[in-house]
């Protein structure tokens, strides 16, 4: 038997089962692989998001038609399109697109690491315990909107910090994680009922549109931190991503493959809860876009389990979607945009049951 | 027949790796080697002491009953469990305190139990097992491509190579496995366990594959639990008990009545296999040893 080694024999490339595009240098420097449908479901997807968030441009009390809004964008606006456009709309519909790429990306992470669909920042109780942080300034220190941010990002900090505490055992299990919090959310839960039901109506009415997630308060103020901590987080992201799937091989597989287990977990952990952190701090805590965005991107591009890029692309997608809803839906009325993606999650969670159970 | 000859080879295999041959020569030189190890789970201690080396160029197989710590030994071997105390040594230093990826590259590892990605194909599965290989700017050089494609051919799965690994049954699951396990071109390669779940026509081509990448330079440790596989492809048998080591050698030399009853608590009788010539145990059960007189 002599041995077939190639060097410079060309070998027919392996059959993937799904088309792939490789991408070298000469040199053999650098080269990369993908999944052609994965790059164009999240092309397509970035293409909507970023159609719809031109059109949001538009539309509201003051209609601009799209081609004004997109010499708006290029600078070539006039007075009023200009400050409409550019100073008043913008930030909300930029934000909604990081932030909702941020939640699709952090949606992405749970479900990978518990390897089960339902995990996602809601369930392990960080919306709850932010929105006790929050409820905690409105109610003690009748905070401003920067105090109620901090408050909110220390309380789902914390009650983070307490979930994983509680399902830690040697490492995290993705299960016990899920038990965990949602025991975590249930009580906390009931803290925030208790703290309403002592506020004053004002108070409460404030607590209760911030704990709606809203992004009718955003400024130019909120995109600059937004942007560069999405920026920081996406770059972790980029290194840590690979170890991402391969950890869902399992514990033993992927040290055997050279994985430093519980450092990356700990990062990717630690990046997933920065980035529900960032959103819930910005605009309030934002429900069921982390759930659903990895399940639906997956859903399109049929791939291994969960993938981040094209989870992104879809949380931008559904929340300027969601938004555009809010603002629009009931006009002259503005409902908080965390109604909109409350009530388009349960529809989504309602379809998921029907589903199952159909195939039962 | 599985075709190694696609495959990477190591260092060329020492003489002493031949089944009929002189004398028994003691273990070669070994890269991987175990040192005063002490192991044990929370709560209870596996082994103590333990010493060993795995010797280069050679199918070690380690066998052993239930609970007699060989698993252990090979999850502590290939870095999975952190022992007590000693250590592990690959190529002289130890194992903890090389690189992650460092360790992967010289060292390949089957587990016992993996978790294949819902959805994920056979080919991207394989091609995980180029990860020790890639860097963060070469993800996907024509060594990783040629690599995946051998796997593959090696263990006869090009033909699933587009098929999801979960509609595979049992046996071609195991395959892909090891398939990706190969596409790391290790020149040590640990196995736990690598014929569970298998049929026998199975069992033995998979046995074949690894006798075949042994004699092309590799060295194999695999923990089998068929003694009968064991003695007949393994070139250095390691007999394990209660975590320490009985004996260890050629299949020829150690595997003897008395050493199975010792070991294994199994009353019975070896015979010479009549086309391996390896050791054959075949066990009583509740048969008289054959030659004995019977009762009147």
């Amino acid at each position: 038997m002599t041995p077939a080694r190639s060097g410079p024999t060309p070998v027919a490339p392996p059959d993937f089962g799904h088309r792939t595009v490789v991408l070298r240098t000469a040199g053999g420097r650098f080269s990369v692989r993908f999944g052609l449908r994965s790059a164009l479901v999240t092309a397509l997807l970035a293409a909507v998001a970023l159609g719809l968030a031109i059109v949001a441009l538009g539309i509201g009390e003051f209609t601009v038609s799209v081609p004004d809004v997109v010499s708006a964008l290029l600078g070539h606006g006039t007075g009023a399109v200009h400050m409409v456009v550019v100073e008043w709309r913008l930030p909300r519909v930029l934000l909604a697109l990081l932030l909702g790429a941020a939640m699709g990306l952090s949606g992405a992470i749970f479900q990978s690491l518990t390897r089960n669909a339902l995990g996602s920042p809601d369930i392990i109780g960080f919306n709850t315990g932010a929105y006790t942080g929050a409820l905690v300034v409105i109610l003690l220190v009748q905070g401003s909107y920067l105090q109620t941010s901090l408050g909110a990002l220390a309380g789902g900090l914390l009650t983070a910090a307490l979930v994983y505490l509680f399902s830690y055992k040697k490492g995290i299990q993705g299960f016990r994680l899920i038990i965990s919090g949602i025991a975590v959310s249930a009580m906390l839960a009931s803290v925030n009922t208790w703290l309403i039901l002592k506020a004053s109506l004002e108070q409460a009415m404030s607590a209760a549109v911030w704990g709606a997630g809203t992004l009718n308060r955003v400024s130019w103020d909120h995109v600059l931190p937004v942007a560069l901590s999405t920026l920081l987080l996406a770059t972790v992201l980029l290194c840590f991503g690979k170890n991402l799937a391969l950890l869902e091989m399992g514990d033993d597989a992927a040290r055997a493959l050279g994985v430093r287990l519980e450092v990356s977990r700990l990062v990717l952990v630690v990046a997933g809860v920065a980035l529900t952190a960032m959103v819930t701090a910005a605009v309030g805590p934002i429900a069921f876009i982390s759930l659903a965005a990895p399940q639906l991107a997956r859903r399109l591009v049929r791939g291994p389990s969960v993938s981040l890029l094209p989870s992104a692309a879809m949380g931008a997608f559904l929340l300027v979607a969601s938004d555009l809803v809010a603002q629009n839906a009931f006009a002259p009325t503005q409902l908080p945009v965390g109604v909109v993606t409350v009530s388009l999650g349960g529809c989504y969670l309602i379809w998921l049951l029907a589903r199952e159970i159909r195939r039962k | 027949m599985p075709d190694a000859s696609l495959l990477h080879s190591g260092t060329p295999a020492p003489a002493s790796a031949s089944q009929s041959g002189p004398a028994p020569s003691p273990p070669a030189g070994g890269r991987l080697r175990a040192a005063g190890l002490s192991l044990g789970y929370a709560g209870h201690l596996v082994s103590e002491g333990l010493d060993l080396v795995i010797p280069d160029g050679e199918f070690t197989v380690i066998v052993g009953p239930n609970a007699c710590g060989k698993s252990t030994l090979l999850r502590a071997l290939s870095r999975l469990l952190e022992p007590r105390s000693g250590k592990v040594l690959l190529d002289g230093k130890a194992i903890s305190s090389l690189g992650a990826k460092e360790v992967a590259r010289r060292l390949g590892l089957l587990p016992q139990t993996s978790l294949a990605p819902d959805g994920i194909t056979v080919a991207d599965l394989v091609a995980r097992g180029r990860h020790p290989h890639q860097k963060f700017l070469r993800q996907w050089s024509v060594e990783d491509e040629a690599a995946v494609v051998r796997a593959m051919a090696a263990t006869k799965v090009s033909p699933l190579s587009a098929r999801l690994v979960d509609e595979l049954s049992g046996g071609q699951r195991q395959r892909v496995w090891v398939s990706m396990v190969l596409a790391q071109e290790t020149p040590l390669l640990l196995l736990d366990e690598p014929t569970t779940f298998l049929d026998i026509a199975h069992q033995i081509e998979l046995m074949e594959l690894f006798r075949q990448l042994n004699r092309q330079g590799n060295t194999l440790v695999a923990v089998l639990h068929d003694l009968n596989h064991a003695c007949r492809y393994a070139t250095h048998l390691v007999a394990m008990k209660d975590g320490d080591v009985v004996a260890q050698g050629r299949p020829q030399d150690v595997v003897t009545a008395e050493l199975v009853e010792e070991v294994f608590g199994l009353p019975c009788v070896v015979i010479d296999d009549p086309v391996s010539h390896t050791p054959l145990v075949v066990p009583l059960g509740a048969y008289p040893a054959p030659g004995l007189a019977r009762d009147a």
